[in-house]
């Protein structure tokens, strides 16, 4: 149903289509199961060495395409492609090339190891380096994030968010990877940290050819850092194309209606916003027709029936019935 | 005379490596129906001030200041009961995250129907119908079936409505809203702050809006304060404060915004904020200031009302605003 968004550069490094997570959850006592779709269909290409960033708000999905892609969970239906090959989660070398760095970078590191220790484990497990050569990567790794090589015995209470954030890109980054998935890098992190984060993340990229999954809700460091952009809306994508496009001109009334509602730090400019009403329905329970019906301006009868699906749109591809209808 | 006058409050805890200063000497003043702002990055003390106002600070803590006045009473002196009549009733507070300032265990209506009898002595019929007016002047559809659910039925935009909503029983002069749309989606922080805006401008209240977040500084406040590791450094209408920043701080934290870049990679400002046991003497920034001096390091200078009383030697764009008063 979904077709993937028409990023045409060549070097397509991941290919992902009609991905799919379901989960099951209990209704209670003898009330059976129902069915979650928290990730219902989603499909992109991505290129080396750029950046696709998935937005939407919390429980679109963006996190679980997230965990989907860098294979920590199996999709319930769709598959994967890496450079060419359908992902085969057995094959030892498939994990290596696709790395995650989470939100949170005071959970996502074990407090009782030492930095040292933390670097060091996806190479023990991953090769057959020896010790000297793992703490040398480790050091290398250390220096190339920004971080003093001399704290690499020092435990991860010891270091500020910022310098947590860094260890989680350096251990994502120690099996030399293609592809970095990085679920909400900055979005724990001051103002002037996360610029340094940031900084560090296209460093890394422009000298070694990364590609990014850069899943934010933040819209102005979206705009910054990437490329091409997914908009997410309840599991489903509404919206993708280049960046340029979807923030200049977005043909969603959700785009739209995101764009509108993030503030602007330009105090002179006080828009008129695009109110959105009411909040994201309940994925156990989603509205018949178009998900977005219920809060959106443009609704019409159709809308409540027929789901739209993912259509060619200029540049971009949007999941709408009217498309370009100026609100 | 300003609604609420602090001067010189500094709060200080004792931890176990000594004492250290959350708030240092800040002044605030904020006049009834004006919307402040105080922005600043984590553990610049903007929220330790305001809970010191509002006696909410934790026994270790150790305020003292100047003058802390609020429409005429001092609050230092103020024995505890009428001091509890003021707050949470003429000042009310809502918090960053709206599912934990709840109580999980009463039901909204309990909760609503709390400040009403406390503060107002209404009765039971009295408090329901007041509810049910407030649920509906936040914008809560349904109010009559909402007051029976509890706050794990609610989302979280719709948990922070009621903490507007219970804020508001009382007709308060002043709103402190600490973080009020951190932890919600854009959609919804849209929604709510255009809430808080519209409640003020209707009850002529004043707005004290606590965030990190330059944009919501923008789109919402009229004066903003900066502060910088517990001590205000600058302080301007938001319009100047954008176009014409005078602390380097202010500055730098404005270009290091995504939004404001000119080039790929982001100004970023070097170092992280001093802790506990590495701070400086004199100027805080000076060991991550750009144009710092050997005398930053010595001594560091307020300045005049013409230069947002910017705590800073050497402030910037000083030319422009001299230029401007010609």
């Amino acid at each position: 149903m979904n077709k993937a968004p028409p990023i045409v550069k060549k070097n397509i490094i991941m290919q992902v289509q009609n991905v799919a997570r379901h989960y099951k959850v209990s209704n209670g006592l003898l009330r059976g199961k129902s069915t979650v779709k928290a990730l219902d269909g989603a499909s992109f290409k991505l290129k080396a060495g750029s950046t696709l960033a998935i937005v939407g708000e919390s429980g679109c999905g963006k996190s679980t395409l997230a965990r989907v892609v860098a294979m920590i969970e199996e999709p319930t239906s769709g598959h994967i492609e890496i450079n060419g090959k359908l992902a085969d989660l057995d094959e030892p070398g498939t994990r290596k090339s696709v790395q995650i760095v989470f939100q949170d970078p005071y959970g996502s590191l074990n407090p009782r190891h030492k930095v040292g220790t933390i670097l060091e484990e996806p190479l023990l497990l991953n090769s057959k380096k020896s010790n000297e050569e793992r703490r040398h990567l480790a050091i290398e790794m250390m220096t190339r994030v920004g971080l003093r090589p001399e704290h690499i015995d020092r435990y991860p209470h010891m270091f500020s968010g910022g310098q947590r954030q860094r260890i989680a890109i350096a251990r994502a980054m120690m099996l030399d990877p293609k592809i970095l998935v990085l679920d909400e890098p900055v979005s724990a992190l001051d103002l002037s940290i996360q610029a340094q984060v940031l900084n560090l993340l296209i460093d890394l990229q422009d000298s070694l050819g990364l590609a990014y999954i850069f899943i934010s809700h933040d819209l102005s460091v979206v705009r910054h850092i990437s490329e091409d952009v997914m908009v997410m809306y309840l599991g489903k994508v509404v919206e993708a194309g280049p960046a340029a496009t979807i923030f200049d001109a977005p043909s969603h009334p959700y785009t739209e209606a995101l764009l509108s509602a993030t503030p602007t730090t330009d105090p002179n400019a006080r828009k008129k916003r695009i109110m959105l009403t009411g909040e994201l329905p309940s994925p156990l329970n989603p509205p018949p027709g178009c998900a977005f019906n219920p809060r959106c301006p443009k609704a019409a009868q159709i809308c409540r029936i027929n789901e739209p699906t993912l259509k060619e749109n200029g540049l971009a591809q949007v999941a709408c019935h009217f498309p370009n209808l100026l609100t | 005379m300003p609604l609420l006058d602090i001067k010189n409050l500094t709060v200080e805890f004792q931890t176990a490596g000594g004492m250290f200063r959350a708030v240092d000497s800040v002044d605030l003043t904020c006049e009834s129906g004006e919307i402040l702002a105080i922005v600043g990055e984590s553990g610049s003390g903007k929220s330790v001030a305001m809970l010191a106002l509002m006696g909410l600070l934790p026994w270790t803590a150790n305020v003292t200041c100047e003058r802390m006045f609020f429409s005429g009473h001092d609050m230092t002196s103020t024995d505890k009961s009428v001091r509890r009549k003021i707050i949470g009733k003429d000042i009310g507070m809502i918090f960053q995250e709206p599912m934990s300032s709840l109580n999980p265990c009463f039901t909204v209506g309990y909760q609503l129907g709390e400040p009403l009898r406390l503060h107002l002595g209404l009765d039971r019929k009295a408090q329901r119908k007041r509810s049910i007016e407030l649920l509906e002047q936040v914008g809560i559809s349904d109010p009559e079936k909402r007051l029976s659910a509890f706050p794990h039925q609610l989302s979280g935009g719709m948990s922070q409505r009621v903490m507007i909503a219970m804020t508001l029983a009382s007709n308060p002069k002043l709103l402190i809203a600490d973080e009020p749309t951190t932890a919600l989606d854009v959609t919804i922080q849209a929604q709510i702050l255009n809430l808080l805006v519209t409640l003020q401008g209707e009850k002529n209240m004043a707005l004290i809006l606590i965030t990190h977040d330059m944009g919501v500084v923008a789109e919402t406040a009229e004066r903003v304060q900066v502060q910088y590791a517990g001590q205000k450094i600058e302080e301007q209408s938001v319009k100047k404060l954008f176009s014409e920043p005078h602390h380097p701080y202010t500055s730098a934290l404005l270009s290091a915004l995504p939004e404001r870049a000119t080039s790929r990679r982001l100004p970023s400002i070097p170092g992280v904020v001093p802790g506990q046991f590495d701070r400086p003497t004199a100027c805080l920034f000076a060991p991550r200031c750009q144009s710092a001096q050997d005398i930053c390091n010595k001594q560091v200078i307020r300045q005049p009302s013409s230069l947002g009383y910017t705590l800073c030697n050497f402030p910037l764009n000083e030319n422009i605003t001299k230029g401007a008063l010609l």
